[in-house]
């Protein structure tokens, strides 16, 4: 089985619904930021994938963008998890359920 | 002494500006010497008018708003000096017989300065900022002081004169896209060749006629006025009929009969039959009133609509004699000034009346006579005044107007001396009732006249034999003022 | 002196006037001090007026005035003025006389009254009102004074105002005469319109002198009939007489003034005075406004006749009589005998003043009963009395020689008998000369013969204040004969301006024997009819219905009640019903729909405007909470949708690619 670019673009598929389902249907805000995270993984994947199997020689464009995705992402962690902390400061649970302060 | 008649304008509204901080019980006293203060300075005012010169004198002209043509302009002739003489005069009177508190006398005085106002002012919008200006203190003064019906005859008062006057100020709005000019001076020279044409004349016309036949009033606009003089305070009514019924007479004589005379022509036969049924019908429904201050106003009417049938015979007739045309307007001037000092007289003594009695219909007295002779005498001698008797006052202004329509409209004229028949018919009567016979038991206890009232009596009285025996004094403020006229009318 | 007075004539009516202003500002608590300046006025007034007599005396035809203005309206002077000539000369003399001792008898008859000193200042001012009438040179002038006159008898008639008879009588008085002013006024008007000027004589240029008359033309005729209106109402001329007997209410001495010697002569005095206006344009002496005076004065004449004969109270009798007279003097000026007129008219006011006063002696001597059928025999108890009413009586029946009525109602029938219009008026004078003796007969005989009724057991005879005016009075009556007989016509040439001749041949005329006769008919009817009269009236019995006609005035008083005042008072109501309905209502009906029009656009804005907006908001609203609700708050939901939005916008995308 060789590596093609359809490969990956399958797994990153699979990675990205995987992620969505849980930030879906988990109860936890933990748990959806994890989500959130396993979609922007599959994003990662998608950019490597794509500069990989481009024509040849060229830029790191898609490594850079990776990087910096990553980067972002851990950011977004950081932001993610100090919002649920602070939330559950606040209602005294990171269940999302009851979290519901934003209907019209 | 450039500007008396600013000054003169002014004084009564600093005046009401005093009340607004004095004590209720000062009141009437600060609003007193105001009106002192007024009279000087109509007396300064008479001083300094030349009575030999023609034309407005005193002028005072300032740009208000150029761009509509408003001018600041003030100035008198000797119609304006007497109507001013007779605005100071019954004033003082008028708060001499009514008690009232701050806001009353606050009103009052805001009604004296509007009046002055109107008196003077020789620029339709200026005029018309002071003729409207009276009609507020005069409806808030018999909506709030008033007598029983006051809302009703308040508000009637205030929305049968309004319609008039937004007719008139449409119709001057007319003239003033044509013409160009508010200046009344102006406008009346204009108006000998036809100020406007067409339909739009008429329009014009109607509109200003309607406005003052309402202010007089002439028949059939004339309903508002029992009502409301009726249900006003004394001092208030002796105001609305003494002065500013005189209002509407002044603006026939300063804008209806120069601006308009063809149409004044045309209608002729119909103004005069108008103000011939104001003056029969008038004094016929005066006859069947038993409320004497209705009584006084149905004469109100009748007397005025003596004035109006000389001023629309002498526009209405084409080839009158100057003869006629001055002693029309001499004596409607007279007329103008005897009747706002009679029956204000009249509606003193009504007062009078009313309060010693706390009622005022002909059948609630009986026999005075023989409890109040003096009362009865000084209050017959207004009556008689009133219904022409000569040797008093009534009677030289009548003579003078029947004397000039006569020559020109025989039988109008002729019809309009039945009212002088009724009025004596309608005051005899009320003589019989109020002072003959055996002393009525309710009018056992009543009180003959106070010190006070007698002093406020007296004078009034001398000044209609004065009038009436000796009236040159008068007649010299406005002679000039006569002749000019009687010349643009021709 | 003479030039004196006549350049200050007006000083004559000045004085009872300062006097009447004096007494009611000073005597109001002090009768006898009101009465004394009153009779003082009345003399300095009678003083003047002989001074004034004696110029008009030298020159037959003297004729004085001064003019002056007013006032100046606009350009034009007003000019009235006093005017001074034989006739007013001889009014100023007889109206003060005979005023002097009204007043002095006033002071008896009045006594005790409570306003006594009042009385006398009305007095006064009417005296001075009435010399003004007689002295104007402007009919202006002349119709202040009049009109003053009014005023005076409004108060004289109404002087005992707790009575609600007087009240209703002074009232109908001042009235009744003002209709016939309005039509004076208007004649004024109409006379200033014409000549330019309302003075009678000013030098060439006075509207009775030819420039002014010519300038009136032919409206002269119209004018003439205006001012005789005015005429009939003071001199109490049919159909205006009414209220002359009315008067009667006042005051008995009021009643010799105003009602016999004075205000009601005035009527006839101004016809006289504005002859020249009437008899403008005459052809043969006949003009249409004569002719009018005639024949009212007829129908007046005979119809107050008529009425005194069957009068049951004393005042009334005479005052049905002074209607009669007065209409017996316009006939003489409509018939051209402007000086038999004149001179009736001052005998008149000796004798009619003397029989009031007489009447008022009977009255106040019965306890104030004044029904002729109470009395009877009161010539033993007021001899005085007696013999002045008699002279007085005499004098009016017209008994020839000795009484100067006689010989007055003698040139009267002369001068109607000449009239060319008609022979009527002339037969008709006859008759009234006959009716006038016979109820002046059935007057002395119900009074004072026969046997003494009710009212005139305790009768007494009045205090010689009150007799002595009427001796004074009957003197004179007959005294003034002496002057008025063919003979020796000195007055008639005194006012005619001619010069009188002593002629005692000229003393019996044809005329005296007819005159004769007809009294004597008169009083022999009279003393026929009722020599046994008692209370119940010979007539009454005789003849019922037409004494119950003449007893109650021929019914005019009910007439006019129910037509003309009826009618008046009808539309005075009429008047106050549509103003309060008609125009008023059609005020209210404009407003009203103006408040209609209120009302609905009110309601347009309402339901129209304003629901429309409401509905788009709640519309707008209702969405939003439709939408807000699909907001659950739920982040993951919104995940969700953003999701399947994904997808689709994928699905959309590989489709379309």
């Amino acid at each position: 089985m060789t590596p093609t670019l359809t490969l990956f673009l399958i797994i990153s598929a699979a990675l990205f619904s995987i992620g969505l389902l849980a930030a879906l249907s988990r109860r936890h805000a933990i748990f959806i930021l994890i989500g959130i995270e396993m979609m922007l993984a599959a994003a990662n994947l998608n950019f490597i994938a794509f500069w990989r199997f481009a024509p040849q020689p060229q830029a790191p464009t898609g490594v850079m963008v990776a990087i910096f995705s990553i980067a972002i992402a851990a950011a977004e962690a950081a932001i993610g998890l100090a919002l649920v902390i602070s939330v559950y400061r606040h209602y005294r649970t990171t269940n999302v359920e009851k979290l519901d302060q934003l209907k019209g | 002494m450039a500007h008396l008649i600013t000054a003169l304008i002014l004084l009564p509204i600093a005046g009401a500006l005093v009340l607004c901080v004095v004590r209720q019980s000062h009141a009437r006293g600060i609003a007193f010497a105001f009106n002192a203060l007024s009279a000087a300075l109509a007396i300064a005012l008479w001083r300094n008018f030349d009575t030999a010169a023609p034309g407005l004198q005193m002028v005072e002209r300032h740009n208000w708003i150029p761009a509509i043509g408003a001018e600041y302009l003030l100035g008198v002739d000797g119609l304006s000096l007497l109507l001013v003489l007779l605005t100071s005069l019954l004033f003082p009177f008028a708060f001499l017989a009514q008690r009232g508190g701050r806001g009353f006398c606050a009103l009052m005085l805001l009604m004296q300065s509007a009046l002055y106002g109107t008196f003077t002012a020789q620029n339709f919008l200026l005029w018309f900022l002071f003729y409207e200006m009276s009609l507020v203190p005069a409806f808030l003064l018999i909506k709030i002081w008033g007598g029983e019906k006051r809302d009703g005859a308040a508000t009637k008062f205030f929305v049968y004169t309004f319609l008039g006057s937004v007719a008139m100020l449409l119709s001057f709005l007319a003239i003033y896209f044509v013409r160009g000019t508010f200046d009344l001076a102006a406008l009346a020279t204009l108006g000998k060749t036809g100020i406007l044409t067409g339909n739009m004349a008429w329009l014009a016309f109607a509109g200003i006629f309607l406005g003052l036949a309402v202010k007089v009033p002439l028949f059939p606009f004339h309903t508002w006025l029992p009502d409301a003089y009726e249900s006003a305070p004394v001092g208030v009514s002796m105001v609305l009929t003494g002065v500013l019924s005189k209002m509407g007479v002044y603006g026939f004589i300063r804008l209806l009969l120069p601006l308009f005379p063809h149409e004044i022509q045309i209608l002729g036969p119909w103004l005069l039959g108008l103000a011939v049924c104001s003056i029969v019908f008038a004094s016929l429904a005066a006859w069947a009133q038993s409320d004497l201050k209705r009584m006084v106003a149905y004469l109100s009417i009748n007397h005025l609509g003596y004035c109006l049938l000389g001023l629309f015979a002498i526009a209405a007739s084409s080839p009158s004699a100057l003869i006629d045309r001055q002693a029309v307007l001499s004596g409607v001037f007279i007329q103008i000034f005897n009747h706002g000092v009679t029956a204000a007289a009249l509606f003193y003594f009504v007062g009078l009346l009313e309060e010693r009695r706390g009622l005022r219909g002909l059948n609630d007295f009986g026999g005075l006579m023989q409890r109040t002779p003096l009362l009865c005498g000084w209050m017959s001698v207004a009556m008689f005044s009133s219904l022409g008797l000569p040797g008093l006052n009534g009677f030289i202004g009548e003579f003078l107007i029947f004397k000039g329509s006569f020559a020109v409209a025989a039988t109008f004229t002729a019809v309009a001396a039945l009212g002088l028949l009724v009025t004596a018919i309608v005051f005899l009567r009320a003589m019989q009732a109020l002072f003959t016979g055996p002393l009525a038991e309710s009018c056992g206890a009543l009180p003959d006249l106070y010190l006070r009232e007698k002093c406020i009596i007296v004078p009034v009285t001398m000044l209609m034999f004065a009038l009436g025996i000796a009236p040159q004094f008068v007649f010299n403020l406005f002679n000039t003022t006569v002749v000019q006229m009687a010349r643009l009318f021709a | 002196m003479t030039s004196w007075i006549l350049a200050h004539l007006w000083l004559i009516p000045a004085a009872p006037l300062a006097m009447s202003l004096l007494i009611l500002g000073l005597a109001g608590s002090r009768p006898r001090t009101g009465s004394a300046l009153a009779i003082i006025g009345q003399v300095v007034a009678l003083g003047l007026a002989v001074v004034a007599f004696v110029p008009t005396l030298e020159t037959p035809g003297f004729r004085t005035f001064q003019n002056f203005t007013w006032f100046t309206f606009g350009e034009q002077a007003l000019r009235i003025g006093w005017v001074l000539d034989p006739l007013a000369a001889a009014m100023l003399v007889m109206i003060t006389f005979v005023g002097l001792w009204i007043f002095v008898f006033s002071t008896g008859y009045m006594a005790g009254d409570k306003n006594f000193s009042r009385f006398f200042a009305y007095l006064s001012f009417f005296s001075a009102a009435m010399l003004g009438v007689v002295i104007a040179n402007s009919l202006l002038l002349l119709f202040v004074c009049w009109e003053l006159v009014g005023l005076a008898s409004y108060l004289l008639i109404g002087f005992w105002i707790h009575k609600p008879s007087a009240a209703a009588a002074t009232k109908k008085a001042f009235i009744t005469t003002r209709i016939g002013d309005i039509g004076l006024f208007l004649g004024i008007l109409w006379l200033y319109g014409g000549s330019g000027t309302l003075l009678f004589y000013d030098g060439g240029n006075g509207c009775l002198e030819k420039t002014g008359l010519l300038a009136l033309g032919a409206s002269a005729s119209f004018i003439a009939l205006l001012i005789f209106s005015g005429a009939a109402g003071k001199s109490g001329q049919f159909p205006l007489h009414v209220w002359l007997p009315d008067a009667m209410e006042g005051p008995t001495p009021v009643s010799a003034l105003i009602h016999a010697a004075t205000m009601v002569a005035a009527g006839v005095f101004l016809v006289a005075r504005m002859y020249p206006l009437f008899s403008f344009g005459a052809l043969d002496g006949v003009t249409p406004s004569l002719t009018v005076v005639v024949w009212i004065g007829v129908v007046t004449a005979l119809m107050g006749a008529l009425i005194a004969v069957a009068q049951a109270d004393i005042k009334r009798i005479l005052a049905y009589s002074t209607i009669s007279q007065l209409g017996l003097m316009m006939v003489s000026l409509g018939v051209g005998g402007v000086a038999a007129g004149i001179m009736h008219l001052l005998a008149h006011g000796f004798f009619k003043a003397l029989l009031f006063l007489g009447s008022g002696s009977v009255i106040h001597g019965c306890h104030h009963e004044q029904d002729i059928r109470k009395m009877g025999g009161l010539r033993r108890i007021m001899p005085v009395t007696f013999l002045a009413y008699a002279i007085g009586m005499m004098a009016l029946s017209g008994v020839p020689l000795l009484f100067s009525g006689a010989w007055t109602k003698e040139e009267i029938l002369h001068a109607t008998a000449h009239w060319p219009r008609s022979p009527v008026p002339y037969y008709l004078m006859m008759a009234g000369v006959v009716l006038t003796a016979l109820y002046m007969t059935r007057q002395m005989i119900c009074v004072f013969f026969g046997k003494p009724r009710e009212a005139a057991e305790r009768a007494h005879e009045s205090p010689s204040v009150m007799t002595i005016p009427l001796i004074v009075l009957a003197v004179c009556t007959i005294a003034l004969s002496a002057v008025l007989t063919p003979a020796w016509p000195w007055l008639h040439s005194y006012l005619t301006g001619e010069p009188a001749q002593f002629d005692l041949g000229r003393l019996i005329q044809p005329m005296l024997f007819v005159s004769l006769a007809l009294v004597a008919a008169g009083i022999g009817l009279g003393i026929l009819f009722y020599r046994n009269a008692g209370r119940d009236d010979p007539l009454a019995r005789s003849q019922p219905l037409l004494f119950r006609f003449l007893e109650n005035k021929m019914w005019l008083d009910e007439l006019y009640a129910k037509t003309v005042i009826a009618w008046s008072a009808m539309f005075s109501k009429l008047s106050d019903w549509m103003d309060r309905h008609i125009w008023d209502g059609l005020a209210r009906t404009i407003g009203g729909a103006g408040q209609l029009i209120g009302i609905v656009s009110a309601n347009f804005d309402e339901r129209g405007i304003n629901a429309g907006v409401d509905e788009s908001a709640a519309g707008t609203r209702g969405l939003g909470r439709l939408i807000a609700a699909r907001h659950s708050g739920r982040i993951q939901t919104y995940m969700g949708v953003i999701a399947v939005g994904m997808l689709a916008l994928l699905v959309l995308y590989a489709w379309l690619t």
